[in-house]
């Protein structure tokens, strides 16, 4: 194997960049400020003993060396920018440019949250309207912008599940949280004061319905349910979980993660569903900025409306927005302010750039692009479960860990053919899982590009085993030495003599 | 790796060699090896109350993280602090690298313990 | 669709090879009575002028090119054209998380920098690599008092931002952490008499801000000493970041929870912003969120990875330090810019101005009206008491596109007609003495 079978890539210099502080010296500036219209004040007098000294370690540096040194760190980056990121479960489509334009205009970027209503009615008529779009795409009753990310969402989510049942009485014990559930699922149930009991898959990967009836009582609160769930199989008893969680009193909560194999298509409020998050950053393509910032709204039904956090967005009588603040039955406010405002401008870019048309085909498109890799790549990877496959496909390393090849091996070797990897080793329910999740951003080159770099790999790992176990052979550092990152943890800089002088 | 006999052992694989009243603990070389590199051992306070099948402490590699179950009840009396530089002396040698030292409050639970020979056999099972 | 990079034929093909007739046979497991067979009611396709046209019409009707006089836990400071220019690039912005550490060196140097900047400007040990913002922050930073000492209540001060407030009782409402409050003295600072009367041994944090949501600045290094004799932490939460260029760092504090909008970050309505957890060494493993640590790689080069990752929910599940699963990279990495461009001398320089108007703006409004808590230092906020309803007043002001300083009535009744007034180094002296003239008028 060589080079020449990576296709989509090439290796090319990379710019050497220290960190900041490392080219830092006294008297560089990288700003002016405007000179001064009020008269001075000697800070140290005005302050006394709650004045600073100094600003330590602080950089100082020119604007030309910012410049290029954040500019070289982004070339060490891969992003969708630069080709197909089928990190499964995360959504990683096309971040449109119109949506960066639309957040930054004047008036919404330096808008601030405090300001009058009568003078905010823009901002509010674009979190008026999302709200309204994603009701529709939720078949849901009333919603909340205000959570700040999809585990945020789901706190928030779980909080109206508890008020409800505590007004009804009991807000009960238990969640139920099947075992392919997100880390965040049983995380949540447990900041919200619940007992997480674990919920097992059946053989075709989907919720065994048997098992939920037996574990379904009085006790549980509801279930946390990932439709699609996250082996990207569709549910589909759906109209049976949902039965027999109201049969009992219980509500069913959706972890929208995967809305994107489901809008225009389906709706969660049809099917039963009675409180669920959306993640803006994955299916209305909010960015990713590296890890955040999210949004995680969250949508109910009617019962549930009471208790949405406050302030809640409503229509007054004249017309105009406002925030009504006297919810005597809300859960309490999840966040500050309305929630990740400049991501709500970009959804409803997203949405008005999509149309009714466009979500559709972008739902489709979707699925159609996840059931073509595991066409393409079923021959050459093991795929644990059978059933259909909607916007994910998930394989696992069991015929490449025959020569001692674990997913995280294929995971670096991928890089080196030019892609961002998979999602490695989850869910758990799949030993050794690789979750492919290529949205429908992707072209059939680029695809065909990825199946044909998945296909060499798994030739590699018969081959030349060893070679992608040492990968990924073509980037700035090799695998790094988390083992000792983590056991003598050093998560500053600190200057050299300093650090000679602290050993 | 050769499980000594004269330490009794846990199905969540943790040894105990007692002399007198005290009982030693510590992970076995299966538990080592199954979860890789250990970056960090959470230890309890001395003093604290150790209960058989009980949480008492975790260990930790990169990517798990696992509970430390008491394999006999009473008064923990020493906890091995070298472990907080070093927590790779388990990797290196988890029959000695002992983690907590417990007074026992009541001995006929070392009967219900394993045996070397049935670890041995229990952990043969499993895989 | 101009988002989707597939012709029709691409599709007949590819539904070729997979061996469909048509779309929808992908989508039979969802039970046909539950499919959507009509068109969303959302907006039709719009082209990119008129999604263009569609906000711009929204940002006109939105307050532009007013100026004004709030602050309250979002602050409106000069932000360099450079930050903007640098996080718009698509390595930066459209990378997710940096799980793969050898295409993600960028995103994780980043962090890594921020995570040290925030250590030098909060006297901590370590920082993570953000949280969603300073009310959440503020919550998480109770619930790790909890874990760290092991005890289960907590006492907040009345002094920290009403929204901050409401934050932490709805985090700690099903916890079994309860949540008493504290006063304050005419100074605006702490009544510490009352701390020491309502602190017990199972109080496992106490939570001030400072600068406080009165504009005052607390006395950490007191209230610390007060608090660590009951075996409790002290968390400081800070709203203004820009107040650490010249306010003493809270050195003392065992956990400091700062929102970092004041640098660089949009004001946006409200969002998105980044909060920021920093403590003491000993407690990182009770920390909540990411972290990024240093690394070698197998030649012995230097590089970064996520560390410390046993404490998350995607590894704890339900154990973990907490259910927080993003940063917010790319706020903190417009945070890290700021402070680079800044840096050492050009913070003090910027929070010195903001002091300096506000100390002008403060002593200017009190030849009208009172200014309040008075004795204790300020930075760049203050209070002032009119004998008139200050909505009165900023509806006179909003004639002249100044929105005046922030009624806060509705938190502190006992306080009569208050407002809550902010100067930063963007307020002109013109603009403050348009604001004095209409007080009292």
């Amino acid at each position: 194997m060589s080079d020449n079978d990576i296709k989509k890539a090439t290796r090319q210099v990379s710019q050497n960049e220290g960190l900041i502080f490392e080219r830092s010296s006294p008297g560089k500036k990288g700003y002016r400020l405007p000179p001064l219209d009020v008269p001075e004040v000697d800070y140290k007098k005005a302050l006394g003993q709650a004045a600073r000294e100094d600003l330590g370690n602080m950089p100082e540096v020119s604007e030309m060396e910012i410049i290029r040194h954040f500019t070289r760190l982004s070339t060490w980056n891969y992003a969708i920018d630069l080709g197909m990121y089928p990190l499964g479960s995360c959504t990683m489509k096309y971040n449109a440019r119109v949506n960066e334009v639309v957040a930054r205009l004047g008036g919404l970027a330096e808008a601030h949250p405090y300001q009058p209503e009568k003078i905010s009615q823009g901002a509010l008529r674009i979190m008026k309207t999302l709200a309204d779009c994603l009701l529709d795409i939720t078949g849901m009753d009333a919603i909340t912008l205000q959570p700040a990310a999809g585990a945020h969402g789901e706190m928030t989510g779980i909080l109206l599940m508890r008020a409800y049942l505590q007004s009804k009485g009991n807000p009960r014990k238990k969640v139920l949280i099947p075992d392919s559930a997100h880390g965040t699922n049983p995380a949540t149930a447990a900041i919200c004061g619940y007992a997480v009991e674990n919920l097992k898959s059946n053989a075709r990967g989907m919720v065994d319905i048997e098992a939920l009836a037996a574990q379904m009582n009085e006790d549980v609160a509801g279930l946390m349910l990932t439709n699609p769930n996250t082996l990207g199989i569709f549910e589909q008893e759906i109209h049976k979980i949902a039965d027999i969680l109201h049969d009992k009193g219980g509500l069913l909560y959706m972890d929208g993660a995967n809305m994107n194999a489901l809008v225009g298509k389906t709706r969660p409020g049809d099917f039963g569903v009675d409180v669920m998050h959306l993640n803006l950053h994955k299916t209305f393509s909010t960015p990713h900025g590296g890890g955040g910032p999210g949004s995680g709204p969250v949508a109910c039904k009617k019962a549930l409306e009471p208790f949405l956090p406050k302030p809640v967005l409503v229509q007054r009588a004249d017309g105009t927005l406002g925030f009504d603040y006297n919810r005597p039955q809300s859960v309490g406010r999840v966040r500050m302010f309305y929630g990740n405002f400049g991501m709500h401008v970009r959804a409803l870019a997203y949405t008005m750039a999509n149309g009714p048309d466009g979500l559709r085909q972008t739902t489709e498109d979707a699925v159609l692009n996840a059931n073509y890799i595991r066409k393409k790549l079923e021959g050459d990877y093991d795929l644990p479960y059978k059933s259909a496959s909607m916007h994910e496909a998930v394989f696992s390393d069991h015929r490449q860990n025959q020569k001692g090849v674990k997913t995280g091996d294929i995971a670096k070797r991928l890089i080196d053919y030019g892609f961002h990897p998979y999602t490695v080793s989850f869910p758990l329910v799949v030993h050794g899982a690789l979750m492919i999740e290529p949205t429908e951003s992707e072209s059939l080159e680029e695809l065909n590009l990825f199946i044909d770099a998945m296909k060499s790999i798994a030739r590699e790992a018969q081959e030349d085993p060893e070679l992608v176990k040492s990968a990924p052979h073509s980037t700035r550092v090799s695998r790094l030495d988390e083992t000792a990152a983590a056991r003598k943890p050093v998560l500053r800089w600190k200057p050299a003599q300093a650090k000679s002088a602290g050993e | 790796m050769a499980y000594p006999n004269d330490y009794k052992y846990t199905k969540e694989h943790e040894w105990v060699q007692v002399q007198g009243n005290v009982g030693t603990v510590g992970i076995t070389d299966h538990a080592q090896e199954s979860l890789g590199d250990i970056v960090f051992v959470e230890l309890p306070k001395v003093g604290a109350q150790a209960t058989a099948g009980s949480s008492f402490g975790s260990v930790e590699s990169v990517k798990a993280v696992s509970d430390l179950y008491a394999p006999v009840s009473g008064k923990v009396v020493a906890v091995n602090e070298e472990l907080n530089q070093d927590p790779e002396a388990i990797n290196k040698d988890a029959h000695s690298a002992w983690i907590i030292k417990i007074e026992l409050s009541n001995p006929k639970e070392l009967d219900s313990l394993l045996t070397a020979e049935q670890y041995e056999a229990f952990i043969a099972e499993e895989k | 669709m101009r988002y989707l990079p597939k012709s029709p034929a691409d599709r007949q093909q590819m539904m070729r090879e997979i061996g469909i007739q048509s779309i929808d046979e992908l989508f039979a497991p969802i039970p046909a009575e539950y499919r959507l067979n009509r068109d969303l009611k959302v907006p039709r396709q719009m082209a990119e002028s008129e999604i263009i046209d569609y906000f711009r019409s929204c940002a006109e009707t939105n307050a532009a090119g007013y100026g004004g006089f709030l602050g309250a836990g979002a602050y409106h400071h000069y932000r360099p054209v450079v930050i903007d220019s640098l996080i718009s690039r698509g390595e930066f912005f459209t990378a997710y998380t940096p799980y793969q550490p050898e295409i993600s060196q960028g995103t994780l140097q980043a962090i890594f920098e921020f995570q040290t900047m925030i250590c030098e400007l909060t006297g901590m040990e370590v920082a993570n690599a953000s949280m969603y913002d300073g009310s959440t922050g503020a919550a998480e930073a109770i619930m790790m008092a909890v874990r760290v000492t092991g005890r289960k209540s907590a006492l907040v001060a009345r002094s920290v931002h009403p929204e901050y407030r409401e934050v932490m009782s709805t985090y700690s409402q099903h916890q079994g952490m309860p949540i008493a409050e504290f006063g304050f003295l005419e100074n605006g600072r702490v009544d510490m008499a009352e701390l020491e009367k309502k602190i017990t041994d199972e109080t496992a944090g106490v939570l001030i801000q400072s600068p406080n949501f009165l504009g005052t600045i607390e006395d950490v290094a007191a209230i610390a000493d007060l608090v660590h004799k009951k075996g409790a932490l002290l968390i400081v939460s800070i709203a203004e970041a820009l107040s650490l260029g010249i306010v003493r760092p809270p050195a003392e504090a065992d956990i400091v929870s700062m929102e970092s909008q004041s640098f660089g970050v949009p004001l946006g309505y409200g969002g998105p912003y980044a909060g920021v957890m920093a403590t003491k060494e000993k407690f990182v493993r009770q920390m909540p969120g990411r972290l990024v640590g240093e690394a070698k790689d197998k030649d012995g080069k230097r590089g970064f990875v996520l560390t410390l990752s046993t404490r998350e929910q995607h590894i704890r599940r339900e154990k973990a330090t907490s259910n927080i699963c993003t940063n917010q990279a790319l706020i903190a990495t417009m945070a890290t810019i700021y402070m680079t461009i800044y840096g050492r001398e050009g913070l003090k320089e910027q929070a010195q101005q903001n002091l300096a108007k506000a100390a002008y703006a403060a002593q200017e409004f009190g030849k009208k009206a009172k200014v309040l808590f008075q004795g204790a230092p300020r930075f760049n906020e203050f209070v002032v008491q009119t004998k008139e309803d200050a909505n009165d007043i900023n509806n006179r002001l909003l004639e002249k596109k100044l929105i005046g300083g922030l009624p806060i009535k509705r938190f502190y009744p006992e306080l009569g007609n208050v407002a809550l007034w902010c100067c930063t180094e963007l307020n002109s002296k013109e603009q403050i003495d348009t604001a004095v003239k209409a007080v009292g008028q």
